[in-house]
């Protein structure tokens, strides 16, 4: 049981982080497209329309893999997470739909209009369409958050002994759960990121070489500016508000600082240091006073609570969670007595913590003190990976601001390209945006452990009922699959990149130009 | 708004059309996909008949995407019982849908004849392999999954993948595949034309009787040979969802009641008998258009005729048919299926306007004038 746990955790982690390699150029790059396009409508100069298709053939290289991989995560969670799909469905499920409803259908069908419309749309109709493209993305996303941050602040559902399951009791809390207006605004802005880094790379690439200056000029100085937007948000508006609310966001915040005991507000900042999670300390720390009192609570009275403190309220709460489950079972059994209902609507909030210890006895009631302590061990993330790749992603973060704090500073000073080492430090910071997200999903989600969903269902309760065999088929295909697949679009990247808009074959460029002097 | 019984028949109704939207539009980019190695003779045949779908296929995807979102969030017990049962006929699936996106998209970006033919037959393989196993999924929904599910609702399949290859659906299987050819050779007849779109038309010429024929005995093989599923205790269709409230076994002829109770349902049956006849007869007249709708039209009988003979079955159960999953009990709360269908009353008369309107823009056939002019953008 514990290998199709594991199995099943390592496929949905690959194969989701996968899917994150696509979706943030995907949401930067298409409002990128749209400030080509809308400039090319304004001032009619074809250049503008070049950097559209140009840009735009990128942007559809990395669309087909982002829809490819897509359809994997829409199939996984029937497929490998069969229980979790039944115990939340009902909640989990609806801005799923929505999202294919409202946003993934209007995307999909401009985006063939995007490419196709050019000579059959007017210009307003088909700078309609890119928005279109760029709106439908950001529409996917929305959806896709309310989803996930539901899985990390489950609020506005409630669950249902007949059906066995969690079922929604408020759509508008669902919608407007905290965790997902913060989460939504940082994700977004962070695929903004993404886009504006790609552009500015590749078009730093150009100055380097002394190709196509004034249509790499451009495209650098809308990126510069763009991605000035983007940090910002990403960063100004960023996740740590969201670590406020639920019981699992504050562990959360409490691994990714490694903060074991509850200090005195305003809490200190650990910069720097070694979390040791069996003595339950931070070797070696380096602090800065007040910081993270200020940035996790917006205030200097609140307290930040510490780990140690979380795992003492998680014990009372399996033992609570015990009794619910027991009375679950009477009810199951058909002593619907309004005691027993009272009783157990009374305790079904900690229903989820006594399901923790389905893990060492199915019986869950006649769990014994070990079992206890072995559950509440269970009940944080390991702290060490959590503080490290928190790290990294802020520190790609901040290294990009001011990238792109200079990029900006260049581009008004009307000196782009000038610095050869800014343009050098430009085209390699390129994986930065992806490695600040993929670091940046680790924590939101290894650190939502040991929970699929927070405080209601154990990780290991949400796998379907499937061999070995059958996840290793599917595992080893998927990879083989993925591998192939991204070895071929890096390839087409990196060939339609260096190529730059002499792809475009207008003969404009630089390529054909040298062709034409030669010939 | 509705009470609780009348939203679980919407929903019944929205996943049906959700299905039949998808083998409709994705059924002709699936289609020309097969058809594209039998066809297409030269590269720029096959680009040609790449690009009569190519503004098209990725929206038309998003039916088949809504529809497995739709089944999470209003079946969802159907959602992870169905797909974590067929789980290898699920991963297959979901490889072969891997070529298409990338095949459609990476195949013009090189010029090379072996990196156009490898991508030729990955988007073989992506479309012809996926229509295969939709219809023997269905075949093996017709005659019961051997699975269960336990007090916690927790379900497990006991079959092996092999199980699910019996004869029937395999002929279901083929029959699907003809179904999405008919689909996408009909849809080749309206936007090609020359002698690919006679050779188009050849193909609808014979996949229509082969269509017709196999749905016939497709049907009689139901009737004769394959036992129905019925109900054994009243459904409170108005209670809360759960599938072991009630109980149901396995009867043969079952799947005929319906038509016996409710004589208008024989209308699907009817259409999907007839309707490839027309297109024959469309074809055979080179209306092509006239073929193109009877296909579509043939597409909603046979679908149609599953949903009516099972109704209100969705999985039944071959090893405790009381523990069958139907449109009474498997589905979302009240509250839930509230809200999506305010969703879909707004949403999907919208995704229909603008899907038109795609259409209407890029209306009109395509042929090698077309190819040598947008020789390095089109697909």
């Amino acid at each position: 049981m514990d290998n199709i746990v594991d199995l099943s955790r390592f496929q949905f982690a690959m194969t989701a982080m996968y899917h994150f390699l696509f979706v943030p150029l995907t949401l930067g790059l298409a409002w990128i497209l749209v400030i080509m396009e809308s400039l090319y409508v304004m001032t009619n100069k074809e250049i503008y329309k070049d950097m559209t298709k140009f840009w735009g053939k990128l942007f559809g290289i990395n669309f087909a893999l982002g829809v490819t991989t897509g359809l994997t995560m829409e199939f996984q969670f029937g497929t490998n997470w069969a229980y979790y799909s039944h115990y939340v469905g009902d909640v989990f499920g609806a801005p799923l739909a929505i999202e294919g409803m409202m946003a993934f259908f209007l995307e999909s069908t401009f985006v063939g209009l995007f490419f196709f419309g050019w000579d059959r749309l007017s210009k307003v109709q088909h700078l309609g369409a890119t928005c279109l493209v760029a709106f439908g993305s950001s529409m996917s996303a929305l959806w896709i958050l309310v989803a996930n941050a539901w899985m990390q602040n489950p609020v506005g559902a409630e669950f249902n002994y007949e059906t066995m399951r969690m079922e929604m009791t408020s759509f508008a809390d669902v919608v407007f759960n905290p965790v997902a207006q913060v989460k939504f605004v940082h994700t977004v802005a962070s695929g903004y990121v993404a886009g504006a880094m790609f552009v500015l790379a590749i078009s730093s690439y150009y100055l380097l070489k002394g190709r196509d200056i004034a249509f790499a000029k451009r495209s650098f100085a809308i990126a510069a500016a763009f991605g000035i937007a983007g940090i910002l948000c990403t960063i100004v508006l960023g996740d740590e508000s969201g670590y406020e609310v639920g019981d699992v966001q504050k562990a959360k915040l409490a691994a990714i600082e490694s903060e074991w005991d509850t200090q005195e507000a305003p809490a200190s900042f650990t910069l720097i240091g070694f979390p040791n999670q069996e003595e339950q300390r931070t070797d070696y720390a380096v602090k800065i006073p007040y910081a993270l009192g200020i940035i996790a609570t917006r205030s200097l009275d609140e307290e930040v609570t510490g780990l140690k403190d979380l795992l003492a309220e998680h014990e009372v709460r399996i033992r609570n969670g015990m009794v619910a489950y027991g009375l679950l079972n009477k009810l199951r059994n058909g002593d619907k007595t309004p005691e027993n209902i009272a009783a157990f609507d009374a305790s079904k909030i900690d229903l989820g913590y006594g399901l923790l210890l389905k893990k060492y006895t199915d019986n869950v009631t006649d769990a014994t003190d070990e079992q206890i302590k072995m559950a509440v061990d269970d009940s944080i993330p390991s702290v060490a990976p959590m503080f490290w790749s928190f790290r990294i992603m802020v520190g790609s973060g901040i290294f990009m601001l001011f990238v792109f704090l200079f990029a900006f500073y260049q581009s008004a000073r009307n000196r782009i390209g000038e610095n050869k080492l800014f343009s050098r430090i430009c085209l390699y910071s390129l994986p930065l945006p992806w490695i600040a997200i993929e670091a940046g999903w680790f924590v939101a989600e290894y650190g939502r452990q040991p929970w699929a969903i927070a405080e209601i269902l154990p990780t290991h309760m949400g796998v379907s009922t499937l061999s070995i065999d059958q996840l290793m088929f599917s595992i080893i295909s998927i990879a083989a699959f993925y591998t192939v697949i991204l070895a071929i679009e890096m390839f087409l990247m990196f060939r339609f990149a260096r190529l730059g808009p002499s792809s475009l074959k207008t003969g404009k460029y630089h390529f054909e130009q040298l062709e034409n002097k030669q010939g | 708004m509705f009470d609780y019984e009348t939203l679980k028949l919407i929903w019944w109704v929205l996943i049906c059309v959700l299905l039949i939207g998808f083998v409709i539009t994705d059924g002709f980019d699936m289609g020309v996909g097969a058809l594209l190695p039998v066809i297409g003779k030269t590269d720029e045949e096959r680009r040609i008949m790449i690009n009569t779908i190519a503004p098209h296929w990725e929206g038309n995807q998003v039916w088949l995407v809504l529809a497995a979102g739709a089944i999470f969030a209003a079946w969802p017990t159907v959602y992870a019982t169905a797909f974590s049962g067929f789980y290898v006929a699920m991963m297959l699936t979901l490889f072969a849908l891997f070529f298409r996106p990338v095949g459609f998209d990476y195949r013009s970006k090189m010029a090379d004849t072996r990196w156009r033919t490898s991508w030729d037959w990955g988007i073989f393989i992506g479309s012809a392999i996926p229509p295969i196993i939709f219809g023997v999924a269905f075949a093996n929904l017709l005659q019961g999954v051997p699975f269960t599910l336990d007090e916690f609702l927790r379900s497990s399949y006991q079959g092996g993948i092999i199980d699910l290859l019996n004869p029937f659906a395999l002929l279901v299987g083929v029959f699907s595949l003809m179904l999405f050819v008919l689909q996408g050779s009909t849809w080749l007849q309206m936007k090609t034309e020359g002698a690919l779109k006679e050779r188009a038309r050849k193909v609808s010429l014979i996949a229509a009787p082969v269509v017709c024929a196999l749905f016939a005995i497709a049907g009689i093989w139901l009737a004769k040979g394959i036992d129905g599923y019925v109900l054994t205790s009243v459904i409170d269709t108005n209670g809360p969802s759960n599938p072991l409230l009630k109980t149901a076994v396995l009867q043969s002829g079952a799947w005929l009641t319906n038509y016996d109770t409710y004589p208008i349902t024989m209308v699907a049956p009817a259409l999907g008998l007839t309707f490839p006849l027309l297109a024959w007869f469309a074809s055979k007249k080179d209306c092509n258009a006239a073929a193109f709708v009877s296909s579509s039209i043939a597409i909603l009988g046979v679908l149609l005729t599953c949903a009516f003979s099972m109704f209100p079955f969705i999985m039944p159960s071959s090893l405790d048919p009381s523990a069958s999953l139907t449109l009474w009990d498997a589905v979302s709360s009240e509250f839930t299926l509230n809200i999506m269908t305010i969703a879909a009353v707004i949403f999907l008369p919208l995704i229909l306007l603008y899907t038109s309107w795609a259409y209407f823009k890029m209306f009109g056939r395509i042929g090698k004038a077309f190819m040598t002019k947008y020789k390095h953008s089109a697909y």
